[in-house]
């Protein structure tokens, strides 16, 4: 039975994503939205973003002091390459994912919900307006291209912070830390994690904009849809971490 | 014109629309009554395209909407405006922008030229002045006005309106039922209206039909309601004891 429901969710979740493939009704009218939507998820998210990621990387730096002190196999220095790998490889991409799974993919949801709900999605219909390609693709777009931005501010932020923590807290000096985080860098890496970013982003949006584009009924099934945006992107962006991790490396 | 052609629609196993045919003719105001549930909204929607009827044909001047190519569908689209009855104005434009989203979307007008058709449009609505104006700073009456004025920017030959009256103060209900009637006359519109409204049904019903139970039951203009036969229709219309009261007057008047 879930199974079953579990297909045809996603059918439909593949039908919307083919129906944004169309011609623009006005080239101009999208790339207006599109731009919007950047605005929204990018410059909408960046604060909460840059709080969390600094954290982050303090904790991450504070952590792994306590656990490398008193090993005299791995120098001090170190830390600046781990922490700043950490960042690149999983904290960044990954957390900055989460988070905004729940801000932008609530957001996402809600707005299309009520927009179902009040009837400007029809209203768009009748009018000749593509819908999912006028309200959803933009956001996706928006998402693809923001989201690496965000992560790689993320990474930025999350070491200096470690680099505050670390410093801050005696475990190591400012140029210590400064040689690791230039030592043994993989370009690779940063690489893979722009492909991370933009696949979290694509899913974050996508699924959030499914949810919300396709409530029925009241303002219940808005905060419904929410919550399973949320929940599902959230799961999903875990699976496919997993799965990129795979590939990937 | 359109010519509707025994329409059916259901939804699992539940029958909502039972085989309906009706004409609505240019330049009238064609009204759609019925109790709740009687399948008004979903006839309405079964029309301008947005529920797909299982069975029969919608024709605009000729054009079968139900056997169209999706491209055909989309061009004929933009010779509808619809008046919701939530109104579905865009929260986040103002007023004017609401009004001017269909120009941008699917005219190569210049700034001015929209500017210009958009202001026509508000003096046609009287609204004047409430341009920068968002939904949400306006009365509801307003964004009635406002809904028509976008349903008419682009020139529309067929216009749909879901309870237009619904939440309106009776002045109001008047006021926007009057603005609907000269508009169609003046642009010589098919106007199709869905209501619960019996001063609408009074005021501006060139045409009604009757639904009841996904079937037509009764069609015919608004002076024959005053004299209907038919008992399911006499009372959805004349509700009340006060109602009936008053109709039975108004007949004897006539006739005495």
């Amino acid at each position: 039975m879930y199974f079953l429901s579990f297909i045809e969710e996603l059918g439909k979740y593949l039908a919307m994503l083919a129906s944004l493939f169309t011609k623009p009704e006005r080239f101009s009218m999208y790339w207006k939205e599109t731009m919007r939507q950047m605005v929204n998820i990018g410059i909408g998210s960046l604060i909460i973003v840059g709080i969390v990621s600094t954290f982050v990387g303090g904790v991450t730096a504070v952590q792994f002091s306590n656990q490398i002190m008193g090993l005299e196999l791995i120098p001090m220095w170190w830390l600046g390459y781990i922490i700043r790998d950490s960042m690149i490889l999983e904290l960044a991409p990954t957390i900055t994912g989460l988070l905004l799974a729940g801000k932008i993919g609530s957001n996402i949801s809600s707005e299309l919900g009520s927009m179902r709900i009040t009837e400007q999605i029809d209203a768009l219909e009748i009018m000749g307006v593509n819908t999912p390609a006028y309200l959803i693709g933009p956001k996706i777009i928006a998402g693809l291209f923001v989201m690496p931005i965000l992560v790689t501010i993320a990474v930025f932020l999350g070491i200096i912070g470690g680099m505050f923590a670390g410093v801050l807290g005696g475990y190591y000096s400012m140029a210590e830390y400064i040689r690791g985080t230039q030592d043994m860098f993989v370009p690779w890496y940063a690489f893979m994690m722009l492909i991370k970013s933009g696949v979290f982003g694509f899913i974050i949006c996508s699924i959030s904009a499914y949810y919300g584009y396709n409530v029925k009924g009241g303002a219940l099934a808005i905060g419904e849809a929410s919550t399973k945006a949320v929940v599902n992107s959230c799961i999903i962006i875990i699976i496919a971490n997993f799965i990129l991790a795979f590939i990937l490396l | 014109m359109i010519e509707i052609s025994n329409i059916e629609k259901a939804f699992g196993t539940q029958q909502v629309l039972k085989g309906i045919s009706t004409t609505f003719e240019t330049g009238q105001c064609n009204l759609i009554i019925g109790r709740s549930g009687s399948g008004k909204t979903v006839f309405l929607k079964c029309m301008v395209g947005l529920f797909h009827p299982d069975k029969g044909s919608i024709k605009f001047d000729g054009r079968d909407v139900i056997q169209m190519e999706r491209k055909d569908k989309q061009a004929l689209r933009k010779e509808i405006g619809m008046l919701f009855q939530g109104n579905a104005l865009f929260d986040s434009m103002t007023v004017a922008e609401n009004i001017q989203f269909p120009l941008d979307m699917f005219t190569r007008m210049s700034q001015a030229e929209k500017t210009e058709r958009v202001n026509f449009c508000l003096k046609r609505v009287a609204l004047t002045g409430a341009e920068k104006k968002y939904p949400g700073e306006i009365s509801g009456g307003m964004m009635k006005r406002v809904g028509i004025a976008r349903a008419i920017v682009m020139n529309p030959k067929y216009l749909f309106c879901d309870e237009p009256n619904s939440g309106l103060d009776p002045k109001t209900a008047i006021v926007i039922d009057e603005l609907i009637k000269e508009i169609t006359e003046e642009y010589q519109m098919t106007t199709v209206i869905n209501t619960h409204d019996m001063n609408s049904v009074m005021g501006i019903g060139d045409k009604v039909v009757y639904l009841s139970n996904g079937v037509k039951s009764w069609e015919g203009n608004k002076s024959e309601i005053m004299n209907t036969t038919n008992e399911d229709l006499y009372d959805f219309i004349f509700a009340s004891d006060f109602l009936k009261g008053l109709q039975k007057a108004a007949v004897g008047k006539v006739n005495g």
